[in-house]
């Protein structure tokens, strides 16, 4: 048990180990750098070289990379293009605003996901599990753009219920992002709930076909008791792996609804340092985002290995 | 039992007649295949049928309503919407369209290959794909076409390049269900080079799994290309595309929502139908397809 989880552990060290490295040698392949990116067409004669002296890019790469990869390590993401501000504190309050927004969905949609999952589960194929199901389908195949502006024109334009975009700064604290944030949680909830209740629905019919399910209704244990007891906390077991990633893509892949209702989370941050060319602040990104995806997809796979006594014991039996 | 070697046209031919009929049976299927041909015979035949010029501007008429001359109403430069609707998907199905089948075909390569070779190698290629996939795509995306721009020529590339990624891990999964069989261990006995095993044992019985991730990888593809018009970072004006319409018109909803209904309204319905097409074909297929989760 100890050796797998210090296995799993290893592997996702490397997996971010090998993230940097793309992310470097990726920013590296690009024609330019960091300082003819911000500069552009001043990139030249003394500008250019006291730019590049600031960020230390006459050094060799790999040693740059060192320094990168250790300053990452201890916190330290190096300084942005211009060479003003800190990256840390720059990404830190979107970061906090992009958890804000995530917590959010999280906390609306995952309760209510896995208890329409479950309900289409038991009702498969009758009315109330085609009518969710095939709502699902269309919350999560229509692109988040598309939804969102359409729940905008619903609940703002025609209901005037919600604010359709969100004006506060980005450094204002959490309370103040009410109500504005309610319509984008609102979308990003429809999305995840769409993914996160296919998933328990297939894994509430696969279980409740189960022999052991079959064994208990033959003996005479009322429906519900097998439902809640027997069939529920293995059927849920997967929906663990589902939420973990919707967590990484929460915090990472919601770009397009940070632009439409301008809210300013980590996303926004993304795009609008990939448009200004400020190469620093994109490898700190994405070095954060994929380092989030791996660790949110690492603590699934534990937990999994925890809550399911049979994947214990098969290992401990191997070792 | 399985299907060892490369069937003759004829047999191919059944099946595919099969398999299609299997899928319009079924009434996702149904719906779904239709709305994708409708699609895309009107991508073909639009430019012949469109009333109006898509780049011609009317300052008199910005932003009227819907009516008997323009059906969806004018956009703010005073261009036929229902124009635009109609000629608003053939940029989007042109560029997914060459890029989907270059990503599945070298997706598919490289994942069987290296689920057949096995080993280390294959151990360390997966954390390469997996670093991969932990970037989210549109950082991915964006970094190329703002260093390279933003016409078909960077984008098909890019998404093919991009997409092939998430292919080679389904491959190789694939690939590892078949390789341990008896007929793989007979072909490798017999001396056969990797390449014949590849083509003649190996290939033949990931195709269904190919085929079933093609069909999403080209919805994904879809909605990756008209976010990027959305965010402006796609098709450039005034080539009409439903991304861009849509960005175009979300400032006008206020009092012009037809604006953005057209293009909403073509742009999901096709997404959906081809996302129902998959769902059928996969079910056609026998693979299943809940239990994968969205990458």
């Amino acid at each position: 048990m100890l050796r797998m989880f210090l296995r799993r552990l290893f592997l996702g060290a490397v997996t971010v180990a090998i993230v940097s490295i793309i992310i470097f040698s990726g920013v590296e392949m690009l024609p330019g750098d960091a300082c003819t990116a911000f500069l552009e067409r001043e990139a030249k004669g003394k500008l250019l070289e006291n730019c590049r002296e600031a960020q230390g890019l006459n050094r060799p790469a790999v040693e740059r990379y060192i320094d990168w990869a250790a300053g990452a390590v201890q916190g330290n993401l190096g300084v942005s293009a211009n060479g003003q501000k800190s990256i840390s504190e720059l990404v830190g309050a979107r970061l906090g605003n992009s958890l804000l927004l995530a917590a959010c969905s999280l906390a609306l949609g995952v309760p209510l996901a896995i208890f329409l999952g479950v309900v289409t589960g038991l009702w498969r194929d009758k009315p109330i599990d085609l009518t969710l199901s095939t709502m699902a389908i269309f919350a999560m195949t229509i692109p988040e753009f598309v939804s969102a502006t359409v729940l905008i024109l619903l609940f703002s334009v025609w209901l005037g219920w919600l604010p359709g975009i969100v004006l506060t700064p980005a450094h204002a604290p959490a309370a103040e992002f009410f109500p504005e944030i309610l319509l984008p949680v609102l979308v990003l909830t429809m999305v995840m709930t769409a993914h996160i209740l296919r998933m328990v629905r297939s894994s509430v019919i696969e279980v409740m076909a189960g022999d052991y399910v079959q064994m208990a209704t033959l003996k005479g244990v009322p429906y519900w008791r097998i439902v809640f007891r027997h069939a529920l906390p293995n059927a849920l077991l997967p929906a663990i792996n589902v939420v973990a990633l919707t967590i990484a893509w929460l915090l990472g892949g919601v770009v397009v609804i940070e632009v439409v209702f301008n809210y300013p989370g980590l996303g926004r941050m993304m795009i609008d340092s990939i448009s200004d060319r400020d190469l620093p602040v994109v490898q700190a990104i994405a070095l954060i985002v994929a380092t989030v995806y791996v660790g949110v997809n690492l603590s699934a796979d534990l937990l999994t290995m925890i809550a399911n006594p049979r994947l214990r014991t098969l290992h401990m039996r191997r070792k | 039992m399985s299907v060892a070697s490369v069937p003759n046209e004829n047999t191919r031919l059944a099946r595919f007649l099969s398999v299609l009929r299997d899928v319009m049976a079924r009434p996702s299927g149904a719906v779904g295949l239709t709305l994708v041909m409708a699609h895309l015979l009107l991508a073909i035949i639009s430019p012949l049928i469109v009333p109006y010029d898509y780049k011609a501007m009317n300052s008199a008429m910005m932003l009227t309503g819907p009516e008997a001359a323009h059906w969806l109403g004018t956009d703010h430069l005073g261009r036929d919407v229902f124009t635009r609707v109609l000629l608003g998907g053939r940029e989007a199905l042109l560029v997914t369209g060459i890029a989907t089948p270059i990503a599945v075909t070298w997706g598919g390569f490289v994942g069987i290959f290296f689920g057949l070779v096995g080993g280390r190698i294959d151990e360390v290629m997966m954390r390469v794909v997996d670093a991969f996939l932990s970037l989210p795509w549109i950082l991915k995306m964006l970094v190329l076409i703002v260093t390279f721009g933003t016409g078909i020529e960077v984008l098909i590339p890019t998404l093919a390049f991009f997409y092939g990624i998430p292919v080679i891990r389904i491959a190789r999964a694939a690939t590892h269900d078949v390789v341990a069989r008896d007929f793989v261990s007979a072909a490798r006995a017999r001396g056969h080079r990797r390449i014949t095993i590849i083509r003649r044992e190996l290939l033949p019985n990931v195709l269904d799994t190919l085929m079933v991730e093609g069909a999403m990888r080209w919805s994904w593809m879809l909605l990756a290309f008209s976010s990027l018009s959305f965010l402006g970072f796609g098709v450039s004006p005034p080539t009409p595309d439903w991304g861009l319409m849509i960005a175009d018109a979300r400032g006008f909803m206020s009092f012009a929502p037809w604006g953005v209904l057209g293009p909403v309204i073509a742009l999901s319905s096709l997404i959906i139908g081809i996302n129902l097409t998959a769902d059928a074909l996969a079910k056609a297929l026998g693979i299943d397809r809940a239990q994968k989760a969205p990458v």
